[in-house]
């Protein structure tokens, strides 16, 4: 059994960061250079904590898998990212940031680790804006906020849709300063595939070169895991083609507790899916919610067009059920609604799909005031469906977006294996069982700019590791381990195509592990991965080699990850006997349908531990509510 | 949405490795009109697996638009026929039963193809290296709302900040030019007040980089701006070339 030792510091909730800083040991800036961190992934998290070790001093080296750090995917977030700034003088403060989170995550997030969030949140606007991000601004040259579900403030600063790119860009624009100054080198096209711990501890990697196919062996005194969430388990999801589990889930393997995997956000506003061949779904920003109004019609099977059925006939089911927030209420909760509307036949046309109608809005501001707000999502959204959502309500679904599950982190983002730490969506630490919108830039750029940046120092100065040659044992036979299961999976030479077998992981999954879940459900698809992940040991058929570019073979080992882990989301699941934020249990719900929690028995984070294929014991780390009362969430 | 599924020729760039010779071979498809043209190479690439061929090799990402990760001539333009949309947004419903597609790498001296339709771009991010950055260090900014920038002055520099570092504007260039591409970083930095400090320097850096890497001159011919899926201006070019004439000015070096 692990120890998890949260580490979380005693004192005052709102004084713990700042004395847990001064507490911590500090490296001198002559001696920082003579250590040498990893960081794999450059999305917001990993750049942002890349550029700011290197900054201090430390020798940095960062790892890819595309062909430039610019292209991880944080880039495509659109809607912007939360401060608790209270620009708009509406009554926001770093508590009703760190309340609104505590409660969005359905009170089963650590309320230190949240308190933490909100308190740099601040900063991280600060320093976006020095680095040159081209926020939104008012006409009087003031930084502009929008409004996000899940708050009743207006704290959300943006970059038209686009605000994770430009964010992502500013991050990539100081690595690449630290890059220029000989501190940090980008590795890119690489693939992480396996950490190489020394006495227990994280020291270096196995990568893949992706255009040679050749296993290549870094070695470090730590190593930061900024890899992303786990979605694309789910086969279609709003995540980019290439982000996977494979880096947590092989760190995992090797000790890391794997936390709350049951926790997936399943996104309100995204495009339907329309078929088979899809590859994936795509998200239309939440802010959206802002000034569109969500309907069905009242009348099952109606299959009318939205501009021929009258007000009367419309059914504004969040409004209805929902009236102060209204289309504003938390992700999970919009999800879950649209889904039983659905469910019940009133999707449009009777199918699954949902309006998100800014007819409202055109009467407000005028179809260029909408223009100006969300041209490029209005844009995207006729580019891919082939209608003008100017003239036509949109039409959405939800679709799987977040993982708030990840490896499991101690207050210092360390994971349950020595010097090796995780930051942003991999890791677990800030939303609870669910995220509110604009939280997820904000978390990845707390974490890579404000917090590893100290942390890590502490860890460095306690241990004092010393550096390590990559021909030692330990390297030779982690290199030998991932080169036999690559020769394993290509010569199983069987029939079945990669894609095929992950569509119906994803089927499984979105069916009985989505937006609701049930006990019978949940026995019933823990057997069905089981039988699948044989299937693709004995069946899939991966052509190429392994010393070429051979995009089959990686997507092969993500799958065979994926196949893993979608059976330890449903055992987590399982385990779970009651409702909360994004995971909802049938049997637990209240009387008008919401999320039922069992504060008694459940208060706690569910921490796996690997034991063999399919075997995890479960550790758990008490939540202490000592600054918020736990309540029922209510968006009524 | 979906209309009949409609039949397409593609002739799709093959080429096992960077020194060897390139074909196109060719494939008979009928598709819906709903699938985007990454989507249509999917399934063309599930059939070849199935039959134990290797796949077409072509990266994407996001598939939103947004990470510039794909990129293919279609037909003779980068990101094929539609202005202001990248590849993984190009839907088949734009083309009709019948025709013909020919799909190609983005060509250009600075890209080395390394497989099929998968190019080197890496001397962007050199160039990026150079001075794609505003210096400042973690921790010690001023309040956000200290600097106070006019609507016009933030509408302006996230107009040229929007590229996404496709290379589209290489590969419409008959010069290989990188100067659209280098003249948006640049502007985004010149127009912005954070950005003056290093302003001569910056443009000075970038610039030399962009030559050393083998991108060609610019000769005006906007073929870059035509093809951009983010639509970036030419102005970005012209803005740069007047810094850049400036930081010589300012310098006095006549490198």
């Amino acid at each position: 059994m692990i120890k998890l030792d949260s580490k979380i510091p005693d004192g005052k909730l709102s004084e713990k960061w700042t004395n847990h800083k001064f507490n911590m040991k500090v490296i001198n800036p002559a001696n920082k250079r003579k250590f040498d961190i990893i960081v794999v992934g450059s999305g917001l998290a990993g750049a942002s904590a890349a550029a700011t070790l290197g900054e201090l001093g430390y020798k940095v080296k960062i790892f890819t898998f595309h062909d430039s750090t610019r292209r991880a995917h944080s880039i495509a977030a659109q809607g912007g990212i939360n401060a608790a700034k209270n620009y708009q003088n509406d009554a926001d403060s770093v508590y009703r940031l760190f309340y609104d989170t505590i409660k969005g995550g359905d009170f089963r997030g650590r309320e230190a680790n949240t308190w933490r969030l909100a308190e740099v949140s601040n900063n991280i606007i600060d320093q976006c804006v020095a680095q040159g991000v081209p926020f939104a601004r008012e006409y009087g040259g003031t930084l502009a906020n929008r409004s996000f579900g899940g708050a009743q403030v207006s704290r959300t600063f943006y970059a038209r849709g686009e605000t994770g790119q430009q964010l992502l860009l500013g991050a990539y624009g100081s690595m690449n300063r630290q890059v220029n100054l000989g501190n940090v080198e980008i590795i890119p096209r690489r693939e992480f595939l396996d950490v190489v711990k020394i006495d227990g501890h994280a020291r270096g990697i196995i990568v893949r070169n992706l255009v040679t196919g050749e296993l290549e062996k870094y070695a470090s005194q730590a190593v930061v895991l900024a890899t992303g969430g786990y979605v694309n388990v789910y086969f279609l999801s709003t995540n980019a083609m290439n982000s996977n589990v494979t880096a947590a889930w092989r760190v995992h393997k090797r000790g890391a507790a794997f936390a709350n995997p049951c926790y997936t956000q399943i996104h309100p506003t995204c495009l339907p899916v329309h078929g088979e061949d899809q590859s994936k779904l795509v998200l239309m920003s939440e802010s959206l919610r802002n000034d569109g109004r969500i309907w069905v019609p009242k009348k099952p099977g109606d299959t009318r067009g939205p501009n021929e059925i009258p007000e009367d006939e419309r059914d504004y089911y969040l409004e209805r059920r929902y009236p102060a927030f209204g289309n504003l209420v938390p992700r999970d909760v919009a999800s879950r609604n649209a889904k039983y509307v659905c469910d019940e036949g009133k999707g449009i046309a009777g199918g699954k799909a949902v309006y998100l109608d800014f007819s409202d809005a055109f009467n407000r501001i005028g179809k260029d005031g909408v223009k100006d707000k969300y041209g490029n999502l209005f844009d995207m959204y006729a580019n891919i469906t082939g209608v003008n959502p100017y003239n036509v309500p949109m039409n959405i679904y939800p679709a799987p977006h977040y993982s708030m599950g990840g490896l499991w982190v101690d207050y210092e983002l360390m994971s349950t294996i020595p010097g090796m730490f995780v930051l942003g969506e991999a890791n677990f630490s800030d939303h609870g069982a669910n995220r509110l919108g604009a939280s997820a830039l904000m978390q990845g750029l707390s974490d890579g700019y404000f917090i590893i940046p100290y942390t890590m120092g502490n860890y460095l100065g306690t241990e004092k590791p010393e550096k390590v040659d990559v021909e030692t044992n330990e390297f030779k036979e982690t290199q030998q381990n991932v080169e036999e299961n690559i020769n394993k999976m290509l010569s199983i030479n069987g029939k079945q195509t990669v894609d095929s077998i992950h569509k119906r992981l994803g089927h499984l999954l979105i069916d009985k592990v989505g937006m609701s879940r049930d006990e019978q459900g949940l026995k019933e698809v823990i057997n069905k991965i089981r039988d699948l992940r044989e299937e693709f040991w004995t069946d899939v058929k991966i052509v190429g080699k392994a010393n070429d570019i051979n995009q089959t073979l990686e997507r092969a080992g993500r799958v065979a990850d994926f196949l893993e882990l979608g059976e330890l989301m449903a055992k987590d699941a399982l385990n779970r006997n009651e409702s909360c934020g994004a995971h909802f249990r049938e049997e637990y719900q209240t009387e008008d349908g919401e999320a039922l929690r069992n504060d008694e028995e459940y208060k706690y984070v569910a921490a796996w531990e690997y034991k063999k294929e399919g075997e995890w014991e479960l550790n758990k780390e008490d939540l202490e509510f000592e600054n918020v009362k736990l309540a029922t969430r209510s968006y009524k | 949405m979906s209309e009949k599924n409609i039949k397409l020729t593609l002739n799709i760039w093959r080429q096992e490795s960077p020194e060897a010779k390139g074909h196109f071979e060719k494939f008979e498809k009928e598709i819906s009109p709903d699938a985007s043209i990454l989507e249509v190479l999917d399934e063309i690439n599930n059939h070849l697996e199935a039959e134990g061929k290797e796949p077409i090799a072509f990266e994407s990402d996001c598939r939103e638009g947004i990470c510039g990760t794909c990129g293919f001539v279609i037909n003779g333009q980068p990101h094929g026929p539609l202005p202001k949309t990248a590849t993984c947004q190009l839907h088949m419903r734009n083309f009709k039963d019948g025709d013909s597609l020919y799909i190609e790498p983005f060509r250009a001296t600075a890209f080395k193809i390394l497989k099929d339709l998968i190019v080197d771009r890496s001397g962007f991010d050199k160039i990026q290296v150079a001075g794609g950055f505003i210096s400042f260090n973690t921790g010690s900014a001023p309040d956000g709302n200290a600097i106070s920038i006019a609507k016009e002055i933030a509408d302006e520099a996230l107009d040229a900040a929007e590229c996404i570092g496709c290379g589209a504007c290489v590969a419409a260039c008959k010069n290989s030019s990188a100067m659209l591409f280098v003249g948006a970083k640049v502007s985004q930095f010149a127009i912005l007040p954070q950005g003056q400090p290093e302003r001569y320097e910056r443009v000075q850096a970038m610039v030399k980089v962009m030559d050393e890497n083998l991108f060609g001159s610019c000769t005006n011919t906007y073929a870059c701006e035509a093809e951009c899926p983010k639509g970036i201006s030419v102005l970005n070019i012209a803005r740069m070339n007047r810094d850049y004439f400036m930081a010589k000015l300012k310098t006095g070096t006549n490198e």
